[in-house]
Formats: structure tokens, C-alpha cells, sequence
């Protein structure tokens, strides 16, 4: 493959545009038109093609490939993960005061905001309009809401400046499901179970997390030793 | 409000009719009796005047056909694959019946797609306005197909017999289903008690590391979780004879002890 010479009449000009307006221009150790050089383009067009333009988060494609590795994971090893759905309250009431200016930079000051609050194995991403996906693996059910809470006080402490002397302070609904462990589970299975908590979250008032409480699955040593702990079975050893 | 089990997830009722009940049978260990009890429940069903469809929500362990003896032609299977009309899969069965058998072919559904979840709440969805009861006898274990399958059901009987690892098996299956379904009443039935009685206290242990360890974690001082016994089958060798001339229990020995305890869980299922 290294001793294969790229075409002549290959063309790259759009490419090599669309990720200089990017700002992601391809700077290796390489010729240009060497294999090492094209490899390195193709993995800047991956990379500018799995994320969002304006918030710089993975975007919806890149999501759906890191839940559907994320779900074979958890039936393998069965590792809990957790996924949050959070949803900017009143969005809309941004865009109409303040203009769709403003709203993109709330969008970008969640986004940045999001992305401060979780661990460098997470996958936060925009999956639509003002909605934002968080897979976190190896989350443990006592840790679930302890984060999703980090990240809904963090977005509500944040001002946005959007115009001169204008601050616009936005908060979030967050809802989530945990992925059944041992379990294959389906992408849209999972996405649902967590949107009905964000919905959940949205009614009971907004600005709040609701989680979709965690399957348990594990009988402990100490509920085994309660259901035969008495008397009466021995008899039916 | 939670999980796969509330309202959005299940059919609405048909217009201006009865919508039939739906009981999902399962539990958690397999070889408990589940399939036998699923199917002899029916005829006792039938008996008492209900119209009855036995769904074999195993899709990918079938055996439905098995212990009723038919030899299907078609199935879940080719209505799933657009083969055969939902109305040409709907079978008579022995006692009276209706069964709607998984067929071979089905294990390429043991894993729960969206497709198959929509299929299956179509198929529950048509059937109910015909029927006043339908059984959905799902699988071993606590599989997501399995998960889903109960959820898609009214109420839950959860099959153990009094051998430990069954009652563990049980157990962590009811607490799965009340803490990810939001369950707060399950049904039990023991299967094979060696003495009068032995359900109640199999019910009461289980229901004591319940109050102890399962309903804490339902997010509320007054939540709890309750765990019903609805029938008690005692072993009886007439069992074992039925199961392997592959008929019905109440249709080749009424009279025995066991159908008789079937008769009584079908009593208190319609009570």
C-alpha cells in the first residue's frame, strides 16, 4: 500500500479547503501527494465528518458509532454505562429575545460546558437543535446522578455574554437510562428510555435530572443468607 | 412514568370493547415449569369461559409447540418476515386455545431490535380486541427480549419452585422487574411443593428480603413492593406422565392433585 503512488489527476482542492476553513489544515512530516500525507487528509476528513460544526462536539453520526460499540461493550463485559439526554430549557425564548446569534453561542457555552464536566472516555455530542447525548461507560448507578447533577448546576451557573451588557443565563433538563447490563440492548431501546426521563424532567418543571432508576440485577450474599438463612429449609436440602 | 411498562408503551384499548388482559409468565431460572404452567393455565382458562391466546414470547428458545404437540406449518416467524397473514399464524391448540407458536428461525430475534419490539406490540396490539386473556410465555433468564416481553403485560406471575437456586433466580428477577419496570405488584406461583403450605412460606421468605432489600430502592418511604402468591402446584407424578406423552395436563389427567391446583390459580386469576 506505501509503494502505491496517488493518482495524478486526484483531486483534493475542495477537500483540502473545506478543512482549511475548518481550521484543521493538514500539517505532517510528509510530501504533499505521498500516502502518508493522503492518510493523514482522509483521517482530517474523518475527524471534521464526526464532528459538529458549531459546537465542535462529536456530532449525531459519530454518536450513533459510539453507542452501537458502547451497547456490544456492556454485553460483553458488562460494565454498567449510563446515557444522559439533556435539553437547554427555553431555547426558543433565546432565539426570539436575543436572535440566532445569541442562541449559537448558548449553544456553544452548554456545549463547552458539557464538555468540561465529564471524563476524557465520554462521548458528549449535539443530537439535534438544543439537545445534547452523553454516553458515559463504565458509569456506576451510584455515580449517575452525581454527574448528570455536576453538569445541570455547572450549565445553570454559566452566563453567556451574547451582546455587549448582555448575559443570557440558560439551564438544562437532563434525563437517563442505564443500559441493562449483560445485555444487548438496541440503540433506539436505549435512547427512548432516557428521553422519556428528559421528558420526565421537562414536566416536573425543567432545570432538574431525572434518571430511569437502575435495573438491579445482583443478589448479594447478605440477601441470599436472608432467603435461606431459616430453619424451615433445611428440611428441603 | 418509568420505563418500558407504562401507558404510551402498551396498546390502548379497542374502541367500545373489553380489552383483554395481558399476564406474562416467566422466571428467571429455567426448567421450572414455566411453559407447562403457561399452557395448562390456558385450558383451566378456557374452561372457565375466557377466550385465551397463548403467545410464545420465547423467541429465541421456543418450545410452546413441544409440550403441546403440534408441528406448525406457520408461525411468528413468517408473520414476522411478511410470509403469512398474523390471522393464518393463530393455531388451535388442544385445550381449546389459541396459540401463536415462535417457530424455528426465530433466534436471529433473541436480540431485541426496534423491528422486533414494534412487531410484537403490533401482533399483542391486533389479537386483543379477540381475546379476553393472553398468556405471553417468555424465557429463561433476564434477557432484554424477555424484559420486554413482560413489560408489554398487565401483570406478571413469576414461576419458582422451592429448590434455592430457582428462588434466587426468582428473586433477582423480581427485583429487576420492580426496580426497572416499576412493578409494585408480582404475582407468584410455586411449582412442584413437596407439602401443603410450602408456597406460603416461600412467598413469605421472598417477600421478607423484599421488604429488606428491594424496596428501599424504589425511591419513596411508601413505595413497596408486593408479592402475591396466586397458586401452588404440588409435585405430582401425573405431571411427569403428561409432559412426556406431550399433552395437556388437564385434558389427559383432570382429576389429578396438580391440575386441581391449577384449576384453583385460574380461579384466583379471575377473581
Amino acid at each position: 500500500m506505501s509503494n502505491v503512488e496517488p493518482p495524478g489527476d486526484l483531486q483534493l482542492q475542495t477537500a483540502l479547503q473545506l478543512l482549511k476553513q475548518a481550521g484543521r489544515e493538514v500539517h505532517v512530516d510528509a510530501a504533499p501527494g505521498s500516502t502518508a500525507w493522503l492518510q493523514a487528509v482522509v483521517d482530517a476528513l474523518c475527524e471534521l465528518s464526526s464532528r459538529d460544526a458549531l459546537t465542535g462536539l462529536a456530532n449525531r453520526r459519530q454518536f450513533e458509532v459510539t453507542i452501537v460499540r458502547e451497547i456490544d461493550r456492556v454485553a460483553r463485559a458488562g460494565e454498567p454505562a449510563l446515557v444522559l439526554m439533556a435539553d437547554i430549557d427555553h431555547f426558543k425564548a433565546v432565539n426570539d429575545t436575543h436572535g440566532h446569534p445569541a442562541g449559537d453561542q448558548v449553544l456553544k457555552a452548554v456545549a463547552a460546558a458539557l464538555q468540561d464536566c465529564v471524563r476524557p472516555m465520554d462521548t458528549v455530542a449535539r443530537y439535534g437543535g438544543e439537545e445534547f447525548a452523553i454516553i458515559l461507560p463504565n458509569c456506576p448507578p451510584a455515580f449517575g446522578h452525581v454527574v448528570a447533577e455536576r453538569i445541570r448546576t455547572k450549565v445553570s451557573r454559566r452566563t453567556v455574554n451574547v451582546a455587549p451588557g448582555v448575559d443570557v443565563q440558560v439551564t438544562i433538563s437532563i434525563g437517563g437510562a442505564f443500559a441493562p447490563q449483560w445485555v444487548r440492548s438496541s440503540v433506539p431501546l436505549w435512547i427512548e428510555r432516557a428521553d422519556r426521563q428528559l421528558y420526565r424532567a421537562k414536566a416536573e418543571g425543567r432545570n432538574r435530572v431525572c434518571l430511569e432508576p437502575a435495573a438491579v440485577y445482583e443478589v448479594s450474599a447478605e440477601e441470599k443468607s436472608l432467603l435461606f438463612g431459616t430453619s424451615q429449609f433445611q428440611d428441603l436440602e | 412514568m418509568n420505563a418500558p411498562n407504562d401507558s404510551s408503551a402498551r396498546p390502548s384499548p379497542p374502541a367500545g370493547g373489553r380489552r383483554a388482559r395481558t399476564i406474562a409468565v416467566t422466571s428467571g431460572k429455567g426448567g421450572v415449569g414455566k411453559t407447562f404452567i403457561s399452557a395448562n393455565l390456558a385450558a383451566a382458562l378456557t374452561r372457565r369461559g375466557e377466550r385465551v391466546l397463548v403467545l410464545d414470547a420465547d423467541l429465541g428458545l421456543a418450545n410452546l409447540d413441544v409440550v403441546l404437540n403440534l408441528h406448525p406449518k406457520i408461525t411468528l416467524h413468517d408473520v414476522f418476515t411478511g410470509k403469512a397473514e398474523l390471522e393464518e399464524a393463530i393455531l388451535p391448540a388442544p385445550g381449546g386455545f389459541s396459540v401463536l407458536l415462535a417457530g424455528s428461525g426465530m433466534v436471529e430475534y433473541s436480540r431485541l431490535t426496534s423491528e422486533v419490539r414494534e412487531q410484537l406490540l403490533a401482533i399483542i396490539e391486533k389479537v386483543k380486541p379477540r381475546f379476553d386473556c393472553i398468556i405471553l410465555d417468555t424465557g429463561a433468564g433476564i434477557s432484554d427480549v424477555v424484559l420486554f416481553a413482560v413489560s408489554l403485560a398487565d401483570q406478571v406471575l413469576v414461576v419458582a419452585t422451592p429448590e434455592p437456586t430457582s428462588m434466587t433466580d426468582a428473586y433477582a428477577t423480581i427485583k429487576v422487574l420492580a426496580t426497572q419496570q416499576s412493578r409494585r405488584v408480582i404475582q407468584l406461583v410455586v411449582n412442584q411443593t413437596g407439602r401443603l403450605g410450602e408456597g406460603r412460606t416461600i412467598r413469605g421468605q421472598l417477600q421478607q428480603v423484599i421488604d429488606r432489600y428491594v424496596s428501599p430502592l424504589l425511591g419513596g418511604p411508601t413505595e413497596a413492593l408486593k408479592l402475591e402468591l396466586v397458586g401452588e402446584i404440588p409435585s405430582d407424578p401425573a405431571v411427569r406422565e403428561a409432559i412426556l406423552k406431550r399433552q395437556l395436563l388437564l385434558e389427559s389427567l383432570p382429576g389429578c392433585t396438580a391440575a386441581k391446583a391449577i384449576g384453583l390459580l385460574a380461579d384466583k386469576l379471575l377473581s
